[in-house]
């Protein structure tokens, strides 16, 4: 262009992207080879995918023993895993010791905490507020009254020394998380609130809580408080790491939740008390709406380390999943080599499996809620 | 009745805002300095001047987004003190728009708009609706609303941000630079309503640098500088012939 002055006469042509800018062998390019190294690091670790992976799944699927009445058989074919380990012993690592007759409850419970949970994670299902009332109040006394029994319903009181198994995994789960969510916004409130005793209560609760490891928690839940407590109101023997788990999930959740609170601009804060509301209102309607939205997938991610680390309960004498597997392994009509492998095998992957689908879901909400930002 | 209560009555009624002797500090540095301000029912206060002033702090104590240290502030025969519920009694009654419109995202036009209606004056939802859909027509937006506010221009968010402080029915609207966050083509819209709230006869105190509004709308301008009031007049006098020299300072930077 030499001249100064220009005005379009026909419109500029709209030309298709050249090739390698576009689909998967763009992709490859910029994500694989994109320098000398980068390419031989790919090729490095394909092959070593290819060296490992189809071994692993022999190990799993075509060498393995899946049927058998004993450990004769596993005890041969040491080079497969021991699925029918696994199947004898499926409902010893469902239940523990769990009376047989009575597991049906077990089951229910499991099944109306399933229910719930999908209703309140489906973004689109109607009546959600109804959702979460009967998951965070209701349940919890469905649970209790249909896992210990009540004289009055004609259910026998089941002891919760029978309790074991997957069951008491996803109830110390269940538990940390029904009660670590509203007491971690009660904390992360209080430490934002303007009453020095609450804030000073929150913070040291929190720091304390933050500042210890969580088998220290446990130990303390289980070892010290009967001791101030009168023997009479000495708690259960597994409520007590329950209580524990969910005090220290909460101060995690605090922490989050706080994050989440300090992301909401003073604005919003100012047109709520502006337009009326009182302190409850502007939280409730306004604000923790908007926080708790936007740490979805932080808290999401407590969530999975609180449901691995209820595999600590064992060390205080609860007898959780991995307890149970550990136990079986010991049986000695199976007793073999590769008894323990397929069993922390088996655990992996039911742990595997609910916590790449937590991290899964939210994954979805994130994307979900970049595209409300958006709109 | 006692004389003293009618007295009080009708010294209610006289003023809809009274500032006496109002002083604010943020920590050490003193931002509003000896304020007396009174803004009678149905009268139009534009404030100005240069940021940094006060003026935004100023009307922020009128509803106690920021507390006064010293003076005494009265809206609408409430005196504002450390008593949460006259600070509710005060802001149930009084509206206010924001420079930064402040509309809550998560929730679609109508529900910004009758929020506050059902939850704070317990209104029914079906009548808190009609009278939102009423004011969002006042506002010339009522197709908007089961939107949410990211969907709408900034114009559009300020209407309704404006709507969304009448649905309220205060007696006293408060302006925090309203059109200063605006593109330029935008800022007409939110005026236009202004005016027209204006001319329905509402008690207004508006922060802005828009002087054609003033001109327009204004029964008295009120100029700040460094955290006091250094003139009022009405709008005719205080442009034509500002007497004080901040003043004639500040008019000549901004009109020429």
């Amino acid at each position: 262009m030499t001249a100064a002055a220009y005005v379009r006469t026909a419109p500029e042509e709209v030309l298709p992207a050249p090739i390698f800018e576009r689909g998967a062998l763009a992709w490859m390019r910029q994500n694989l080879f994109s320098s000398v190294w980068s390419g031989l690091l790919t090729t490095a670790l394909v092959a070593l995918a290819l060296w490992l992976i189809p071994d692993l799944i022999a190990w799993a699927t075509t060498r393995a023993v899946w049927s058998a009445s004993d450990g004769g058989p596993c005890r041969i074919h040491q080079d497969g895993a021991c699925w029918a380990f696994i199947g004898h012993k499926l409902d010893y690592l469902r239940y523990g010791s769990y009376p047989v007759a009575q597991r049906w409850r077990v089951d229910a419970t499991e099944i109306v905490g399933a229910i719930l949970i999908a209703w309140l994670l489906w973004p689109r299902a109607p009546r959600r507020g109804l959702g979460a009332v009967l998951f965070f109040v209701v349940y919890p006394i469905l649970a209790f009254i249909l896992l210990r029994g009540s004289q009055w319903l004609g259910l026998p009181i089941i002891d919760t020394a029978l309790w074991g198994g997957v069951f008491v995994s996803l109830l110390t789960a269940l538990v940390g998380i029904v009660f670590s969510l509203p007491l971690g916004v009660l904390l992360a409130l209080g430490r934002r609130s303007g009453l020095p005793i609450v804030k000073v209560a929150s913070v040291v609760f929190i720091e304390t809580m933050r500042g210890v490891p969580f088998i220290t928690v446990l130990f303390m839940a289980n070892n010290m408080l009967p001791l101030f407590l009168p023997e009479a109101w000495a708690p259960d023997r597994l409520l007590r790491p329950l209580v524990g788990t969910a005090l220290f999930a909460a101060a995690y959740l605090a922490e989050e939740v706080r994050g989440g609170l300090q992301l909401i601009p003073k604005g919003q804060f100012e047109a709520a008390q502006a337009l009326g509301l009182n302190y409850r209102l502007m939280m409730g309607l306004i604000i923790l709406p908007q926080a708790l939205t936007l740490v979805i997938p932080g808290v999401v991610n407590n969530f999975i380390g609180l449901f691995k680390d209820t595999t600590l309960i064992s060390a205080v004498g609860t007898l959780d999943f991995l307890e149970t597997i550990q136990n079986a392994a010991k049986d000695p009509v199976w007793i073999g080599p590769t008894i323990a492998p397929t069993g922390y095998a088996f655990a992996a992957l039911f742990y595997f499996a609910f916590c790449f689908g937590m991290s899964r879901y939210s994954l979805a909400m994130e994307r979900r809620l970049a595209a409300g930002r958006r709109r | 009745m006692t004389s003293g209560a009618d007295a009080a009555a009708s010294y209610a009624s006289a003023a809809a805002v009274e500032m006496i002797g109002v002083h604010k500090w943020y920590g050490a540095f003193h931002v509003l300095r000896n304020i007396d301000l009174t803004v009678g029912r149905g009268e139009r206060i534009v404030i100005c001047g240069p940021s940094g002033s006060g003026k935004s702090t100023l009307i922020r104590c009128v509803n106690r987004l920021e507390e006064h240290q010293r003076g005494r502030i009265i809206v609408d025969g409430i005196e504002l003190t450390q008593d949460l519920k006259r600070i509710e009694d005060v802001r149930r009654d009084v509206g206010m728009v924001f420079q930064s419109f402040n509309l809550f995202p998560h929730l679609t036009i109508l529900e910004n708009c009758t929020l506050a209606p059902i939850w704070v004056k317990r209104m029914p939802r079906k009548d808190a609706e009609g009278l939102a859909m009423k004011l969002l027509e006042r506002v010339k937006i009522p197709e908007q609303a089961n939107k949410y506010p990211g969907q709408l221009s900034g114009g559009q968010q300020q209407r309704v941000a404006i709507a969304r402080a009448l649905c309220m029915s205060p007696k006293i609207m408060l302006f925090d630079e309203p059109t200063s966050a605006l593109d330029p083509e935008m800022v007409k819209e939110v005026l236009d309503t202004m005016v027209g709230l204006a001319q329905d006869g509402m008690t207004m105190i508006v922060v802005t640098h828009e002087m054609g509004f003033a001109r327009q709308v204004a029964d008295r301008v009120v100029f700040m500088d460094n955290g006091e009031i250094v003139e009022i007049a009405a709008p005719a006098e205080f442009f034509s012939n500002p007497r004080h020299e901040r003043t004639k300072l500040f008019l000549s930077q901004i009109l020429r």
